[in-house]
């Protein structure tokens, strides 16, 4: 199927009927994943410069409307909010009354996701949504309500941001991919503006290569298709929307830094052993030197789900909400417990990130909780990058010894 | 999930407890910490009934006298006069809270504490002879011992509250000690930082403010104190490499907070090194 600027434009209000529609959009010098309203709200015309704590966005003319990578949001924000009511009790003479739950939330539909967001999603949903693992069911209620209602249009990304290693870590640039899990509603693939009859080649409307992957995505399709005809895609443009992530993935492959050396990748080969023996690594005190523990990468991770929970009383004593908030393995309170925090030094606070994040998720989750999306490299104040950290570990693995960070 | 308690719980009625009595006093301050109470006040009035406000000379002329069960103390000691007296409100409290920067760190005026005492007042008052004062402007904390601190510049009033509301009920207060980062992720406000390269002590800032700079596009300027364990030296590296000048880094760090240990430690780290062009790390 063939989607032209118009049809982008329908899908927007066709979902809006159903769906609280989210996706990229320019604000506060960033793409942002917010409500959109129509398709101009998308951030045509604008790329993302990312590197170590560093991100700009960057006019660009010729940039379709998802050509930025991804920004310091992701699916996480909505499915998994940073803040949120889980119970409310309110006492009425004298007794405590549990509160009906508030009324469901319109479902979301969320437009623009690539590859490293519907790798999260994935791991994200077995956090959440932990069926019989043989330690009993782990299914958290209101993730799996937003999860049920959630239609998702991917989008494959057409470039690579300098901090994105999707490509080492499995989980792109192809945007689905059913083999790994990755499935949406609806998958897009930008074509470029099309040829103008009979004019210069690349001077018609933007075209897409649309991909139909669920039942709702196809009644979707069809409402489009009932004010807007639509023409089945040509062989040559199928075949053009498959070299898009193809090619992607040979540039990310052949990328190379400025001063020569490889691009950024991961190495995941045996991580997590790796991690798991070379706990007392000098490295982490080193990282510790640069650390802030403030927390950002935590936050910005689209897979990192820890919680806290609290009772928040108003004045009166007479009401009182459990509250879940986001909270980080970065701050002194995380790892408090009678008393005292288990965790003093950045060091450790760090250690406990990435082996968990790399090495804890595999025997957890049976996957890493790393997507690959660079996130936490580009949201790093000070620029701290995993992929290097890991690198300087695998290159001078050392056995355990000395004090623990 | 299920919900381990059944949805109706009955408790007895609370027993009639006395309203605590609260001293709000002032030290060398603004004011404008004071005003937040009148400000959660005008938001939340029921705080009346709560608890009774009987020292409190920004509000009211009446005064009761002591002892108190919660004394707040706004304003930093500056002069021989304020630290004796510090001595007598502890005596006279059976809790004492410290709010705003003055009162927990020294406040902007502790930046006489890096100068000299008799050329400031010679610089600003016609008759240097009636002015006796400290060197140096310090937080309440080094005087007496305080049982909580409530950090900003003002305090926020949603925190004032819930100090209150914990204290009313004999609770530990809730206040997040993790960096104001923490509160611009979860209001998903932009890193100005990062995004706009504008030097922004949030990543060592203690949170509470709900990131009200950044939210409007501006650094955070550290009025809610260090955060529990802040890096400022890989922080300012990493702006120093991006370029921000060491004068400018200095004035950030020589701010409200400036007599905090790490941001005075960080001060005087940036006015001793030579400076030295740094790779970004």
């Amino acid at each position: 199927m063939i989607l032209g600027p118009e049809a982008l434009q329908r899908l927007i209000e066709v979902l809006a009927l159903e769906y609280r529609v989210i996706g990229p959009t320019v604000a506060d010098g960033a793409v942002v994943l917010r409500d959109l309203a129509s398709a101009d709200d998308l951030p045509t015309g604008w790329i993302d410069e990312q590197d170590g704590g560093h991100y700009r966005l960057q006019r660009d003319e010729s940039a379709g409307p998802f050509d930025h990578v991804v920004g310091p949001h992701s699916l996480k924000n909505f499915l998994f909010p940073p803040r949120e009511p889980i119970a409310r009790f309110e006492r009425v003479e004298g007794v405590w009354e549990e509160c009906a739950p508030a009324a469901p939330e319109r479902p979301l539909a969320v437009i623009g996701m690539r590859g490293c967001d519907l790798a999260a999603l994935a791991i994200q949903d077995r956090v959440f949504l932990r069926g019989d693992s043989g330690e009993g069911e782990a299914i958290d209620p209101a993730y799996q309500r937003r999860r049920n209602g959630l239609f998702l249009v991917a989008v494959d990304c057409r470039r690579a941001a300098a901090t994105c290693f999707c490509h080492s870590t499995g989980s792109g640039p192809a945007a689905c991919s059913a083999s790994a899990g990755r499935q949406a509603d609806l998958a897009l693939v930008d074509l470029g503006p099309g040829p103008a009859d009979g004019v210069a080649p690349c001077a018609g409307p933007r075209r897409y290569e649309c991909r139909i992957g669920s039942e709702r995505g196809a009644a979707v399709i069809d409402a489009i298709a009932a004010d807007l005809p639509l023409r089945p895609s040509p062989p040559e443009d199928v075949a053009a929307a498959e070299r898009v992530p193809v090619d992607l993935e040979r540039a990310m492959w052949a990328r190379e830094r400025s001063d020569g050396g490889p691009g950024r990748s991961l190495d995941m080969e045996n991580i997590r052993d790796l991690l798991y023996s070379n706990l007392e690594h000098p490295r982490w005190l080193e990282v510790a030197d640069r650390c802030l523990s403030c927390t950002n990468c935590t936050l910005v991770c689209p897979t990192c789900f820890c919680a806290s929970v609290t009772e928040v009383a108003d004045l009166s004593g007479d009401a009182v909400t459990r509250e879940r908030h986001w909270a980080s393995c970065f701050s002194l309170d995380h790892a408090r417990m009678h008393g005292t925090s288990v965790r003093h030094t950045t060091a450790s606070r760090y250690r406990q990130w990435l082996t968990h994040k790399l090495g804890g998720w595999i025997d957890q989750f049976g996957t890493s909780g790393c997507t690959g999306c660079g996130r936490c490299i580009t949201w790093c104040p000070v620029g701290i990058d995993l992929t290097a950290e890991v690198a300087a570990i695998r290159e001078t693995p050392a056995p355990s010894t000395g004090p623990t960070p | 999930m299920t919900n381990p308690l059944p949805a109706k719980i009955a408790v007895a009625a609370p027993a009639h407890v006395r309203r605590p009595r609260v001293a709000v006093y002032k030290f060398a301050s603004c004011d404008g910490c004071q005003l937040q109470f009148l400000a959660a006040i005008g938001k939340h009035p029921e705080l009346l009934s709560k608890v009774d406000f009987v020292h409190f000379l920004e509000a009211s002329r009446a005064v009761e006298p002591g002892p108190y069960d919660i004394g707040f103390v706004e304003g930093s000691v500056t002069t021989a006069h304020d630290a004796e007296r510090i001595r007598e409100i502890r005596r006279e409290c059976r809790t004492l809270v410290t709010i705003g920067a003055c009162a927990t760190s020294g406040g902007i005026q502790a930046l006489r504490n890096w100068g000299k005492i008799d050329e400031f007042v010679a610089a600003v008052y016609a008759s240097p002879a009636f002015i006796s004062t400290l060197a140096t402007s310090t937080a309440i904390a080094e005087h007496v011992p305080v049982d909580f601190e409530l950090r900003g510049c003002p305090i926020d009033t949603g925190q004032l509250v819930e100090i209150l509301t914990a204290l009313i009920v004999g609770r530990k207060p809730r206040v997040p000690s993790t960096s104001v980062c923490a509160e611009c992720k979860a209001e998903g406000v932009v890193c100005v930082a990062v995004a706009r390269g504008v030097p922004c002590l949030g990543p060592v800032t203690q949170a509470g403010c709900r990131a009200i700079c950044p939210a409007h596009g501006r650094g955070c300027f550290g009025c809610f104190g260090p955060s529990d364990t802040p890096n400022l030296v890989s922080l300012n590296l990493h702006y120093e490499a991006a370029g921000v000048p060491r004068d400018e880094l200095l004035r950030l760090v020589h701010g409200i907070n400036a007599w905090a240990p790490p941001f005075r430690a960080e001060a005087d780290r940036l006015a001793a090194a030579p400076h030295v062009k740094v790779a970004a790390p």
